[in-house]
């Protein structure tokens, strides 16, 4: 445990993060194309949904991420409160607007896929409602942590709400099992193993590896981003008192 | 192109291009954020705040 927070040092993680970045960015990059090309050029369209499928191809990974990621910022949650780990409430902040545009791209390609298979771009069954759930969830931390001027008493609200909406992330889950919905039950993450055909399986698979690894990226770059601000925030107020200082003696 | 992805085609680019003016504008953002505390960072270092005691008058 101690290794682990001495891991989690921010200056170490500076040092680190800038060593993994351009593997992970470059990783992406391969993967995404390779993923595109299997998208549009080698997988066959569906039998039934036709080259609509193409669609499943960007909705599904980002459905995957919109739940990973606020996993993740569960975990840095509880960093926060029985921790107190600094790092923690930096990874919970940088990971909520990469979880919301997810979230986001998840509503939409699932709405331009369900106008022409379903007939309308929304229905209020329990997996897209979910989903919308998590949606406003995510801006609600994002508006939460803006709301509150001193980080470390907005990392602990955050941190606590984080913690309360992560109670929404089985129930979008297990929604599609749990009642009747309009939305198909799960197709590559459930028991006995994948339905999908290996020619649509993989391009899949590649895709969301791609986009996961650019995801990771985004985020190791947005803590890159919170761990300056917060140096910057530090000397601001260092500069302040010094100044306040000179002027006091230059009073006397 | 638009032939080649049937009667939905414009839903399909729809979404791809959805996504990828989502995706490029966090990387935006991320980014252009980065370089701005950074070039904060630097400024304040300049003048000396990060030192004890800061810098001279």
């Amino acid at each position: 445990m101690a290794s682990l927070i001495e891991l989690a040092n921010p200056a170490r993680f500076m040092r680190l993060s800038s060593v993994l970045l351009p593997w992970l960015l470059g990783a992406a990059a391969l993967l995404l194309a390779f993923g595109f090309y299997l998208i549009w050029f080698v997988a066959p369209a569906d039998y039934q949904q036709g080259e609509t499928i193409k669609i499943m191809y960007i909705h599904v990974p980002a459905a995957w991420l919109a739940l990973m990621f606020y996993s993740m910022m569960t975990l840095s949650a509880l960093g926060v409160l029985v921790w107190r780990h600094p790092l923690a409430d930096v990874a919970q902040q940088a990971a909520a607007p990469i979880g919301a545009c997810f979230a986001l791209i998840c509503l939409l390609t699932g709405s331009f896929w369900g106008k022409p298979m379903w007939g309308t771009y929304w229905v209020w069954d329990a997996r897209l409602t979910s989903v919308l759930v998590l949606f406003l969830i995510y801006l609600g931390v994002i508006a939460l942590r803006r709301a509150l001027d001193e980080p470390s008493r907005a990392g602990r609200a955050v941190a606590i709400l984080t913690l309360v909406g992560c109670v929404n992330i089985p129930i979008i889950k297990f929604s599609v099992d749990w009642w009747s919905t309009l939305h198909q039950p799960a197709s590559v993450l459930r028991m006995g193993g994948p339905t999908i055909h290996p020619s649509m399986l993989w391009p899949l698979l590649v895709t969301a590896l791609g986009f996961t690894l650019l995801a990771l990226a985004l985020h190791l770059l947005a803590m890159q981003a919170e761990i300056l601000r917060r140096r910057v925030r530090t000397l601001t107020i260092f500069e302040a008192e010094r100044l306040d200082r000179l002027s006091l003696q230059a009073v006397r | 192109m638009m032939d080649g992805l049937g009667p939905h085609g414009g839903f399909i680019l729809a979404a791809y291009l959805a996504t990828a003016l989502i995706l490029a504008g966090l990387a935006a953002a991320i980014l252009l954020d980065r370089r701005a505390q950074r070039r904060a960072l630097a400024a304040l270092e300049e003048r000396g705040a990060g030192r004890r005691g800061g810098s001279a008058p």
